[in-house]
């Protein structure tokens, strides 16, 4: 292999007490991907988000981002390298406007004010949320606190943007809406890997997508055949309903 | 709403408050003059817990080990090697910072109450150190010698004016930090933290590392009010510097005023510190407690009616109003 891969996930345990939540996951992503990360409840896809980026020591395994190891770095340290998150239960900073949640973002690549209020609000041209500017953010719909929480991701310059079930709990306009802005930032030249729940959204937009099921990765592949794939079906839905199918 | 712009309006509302201050002493009482002193001073030391109370969400109710350490260097180097009390002003401010980051730095995963709780912890290891520790006259105290007055001195004997204008310098200067701070990154960067560690984190901030920024800034500019209060009272010892009522009167002048305001914590002073002096003159004297209670049941109402602090409620009233 001559490319150093974009991210590389090589072999991650995390075990939480006698719980694997993660069991030697590995798996990569190219520069400019969209990729999934698909598996029921409690399959280990937040932890694994939160191994690649800090927020959890791993125990076992590496993590290299274009070929420099982060393993068990600070969240801060990468951030500052590119590697951006989201949570799935959205945050927001509550006492401050939807302008100043996003200039907060912003303050990880500029330090002057006017530079940082400037970016801030490019952000929220692209992600259409000009209008509200001046709200509090605690105002916000929960799919305008979705798109905030985007903007806020983006005014951080990422290169690789990690979304945490950004389509969970949004009507079917809402959902278009996210999918055509998710497609809109990898337009914009950012790798984007997702956690989601919301097959639609997963069929979509994903290049590749990789199932977990109670802490190992079971399938990998295009959106199609993953969803075709009978182990998959027995993860989601039990042995019985597929014995049924057959 | 420019927050980051002063309009015009306020530039002149501003101007004439500091005129108002600068004329007011020259026709006021001695007592006077002293309780205004007394509530700058407080003010002072409220802007400064609200850089890491209100705007960093670290809840002090230690600030008080801050200022003892602050009236005590100044006056042991004044004592031991007669170095000019502004010397000592700068020195303390130093040892503060220093002795703040050594105490957050082991403390910075801890919020909320656990955190309120370790401060009060610390302030009173220091109290009981002081209170021990021979050097710096244990129990007894340190009594500054009197010299000639002079500003290098830091000292004024003939009228309280020099110290009037000297305590109004410095509330200045704090209002100043914290308004630098507030609409700086650093500012973004601490009410990201009061929300939660989390989302500072996600958003790319050293949370560590800003928390400390927040209590360092805060120790110097609380220890710069204590070096004024021992040049001011030429007798300190731990039982009238480095006790919890002091950190809980800073704690109530700001949340009075308003938390997480530039000027609420100066607000909550000019209400509570002429109302607790006024009170204790007039009332306290006769032992019945009255001053306390009316004190007491001011807090309750404000807390009750106003948790945004009368400053909090008066700025989102003419945010309204706009």
């Amino acid at each position: 292999m001559s490319a150093v891969p974009f991210l590389d996930v090589q072999s991650i345990s995390k075990y939480f007490g006698g719980v694997r939540a993660c069991d030697d996951v590995s798996f990569h992503v190219d520069r400019g991907e969209i990729v999934s990360i698909i598996g029921p409840n409690g399959a280990g896809k937040s932890t694994l988000f939160s191994c690649i980026t800090g927020f959890h020591s791993v125990d076992k395994g590496r993590v290299f981002f274009k070929g420099q190891d982060i393993t068990n770095q600070k969240p801060h340290t990468i951030a500052k390298l590119g590697v951006v998150r989201t949570f799935q239960i959205v945050q927001v900073i509550s006492d401050m406007t939807v302008l100043e949640n996003v200039m907060t973002g912003g303050f990880l690549r500029h330090s002057r004010v006017a530079d940082v209020r400037s970016h801030a609000e490019e952000m929220l041209a692209f992600t259409g949320l000009t209008d509200k500017r001046n709200h509090n953010a605690l105002e916000l719909s929960i799919s305008d606190k979705k798109r905030l929480e985007v903007s806020m991701s983006l005014a951080m310059k990422p290169e690789l943007l990690m979304l945490d079930e950004s389509m969970a709990g949004l009507t079917r306009v809402e959902l278009r809406e996210m999918i055509a802005l998710i497609r809109k930032v990898r337009a914009n030249g950012v790798t984007v890997l997702v956690v989601e729940h919301v097959m639609e959204a997963v069929m979509e937009l994903s290049d590749r997508v990789i199932v977990l099921n109670t802490g190992r990765k079971i399938v990998e592949g295009p959106p199609k055949e993953v969803v075709a794939n009978p182990e998959v079906i027995r993860a989601y839905l039990g042995e019985r309903y597929n014995a049924v199918r057959k | 709403m420019g927050m980051h712009t002063i309009s015009g309006k306020k530039l002149a509302a501003g101007g004439a408050l500091l005129t108002l201050l600068i004329i007011l002493p020259l026709v006021s009482s001695s007592f006077g003059q002293h309780v205004m002193i007394i509530t700058f001073m407080f003010a002072m030391c409220g802007v400064a817990w609200n850089v890491m109370g209100g705007y960093a969400g670290m809840f002090s109710f230690g600030q008080v080990a801050f200022f003892g350490i602050g009236a005590y260097t100044s006056s042991f180097l004044v004592l031991t090697f007669h170095l000019s009390p502004w010397i000592g002003l700068v020195a303390g401010g130093v040892i503060s910072a220093l002795l703040a980051a050594a105490i957050g730095y082991p403390c910075s995963k801890l919020r909320g109450h656990y955190f309120a709780i370790a401060s009060i912890a610390f302030a009173e290891i220091v109290r009981i150190v002081f209170t021990n520790w021979d050097m710096v006259g244990a129990a007894e105290g340190l009594t500054l010698p009197m010299v000639k007055e002079s500003l290098t001195h830091f000292m004024f004997h003939s009228s309280k004016l020099p110290y009037y204008y000297i305590m109004l310098l410095f509330l200045l200067l704090a209002v100043a930090v914290c308004y630098w701070v507030s609409t700086s990154k650093m500012g973004y960067y601490f009410r990201a933290i009061k929300e939660s560690h989390e989302i500072a984190e996600v958003l790319g901030v050293n949370v560590v590392r800003y928390r400390l920024f927040a209590i360092m800034i805060s120790a110097f500019l609380t220890s710069m009010a204590g070096t004024f209060y021992a040049q001011y009272i030429l007798y300190i010892d731990p039982e009238s510097v480095m006790i919890m009522p002091i950190s809980v009167q800073i704690v109530l002048v700001a949340m009075l005023g308003g938390a997480n305001t530039v000027l609420g914590p100066v607000v909550g002073a000019a209400i509570l510190i002429p109302l607790s002096e006024y009170s204790r003159a007039w009332l306290g004297y006769k032992g019945t407690g009255v001053d306390m209670i009316l004190y007491g049941t001011l807090i309750t109402l404000i807390s009750m009616y106003q948790p945004a602090g009368v400053w909090g409620a008066i700025t989102n009233l003419m945010r309204r109003g706009k």
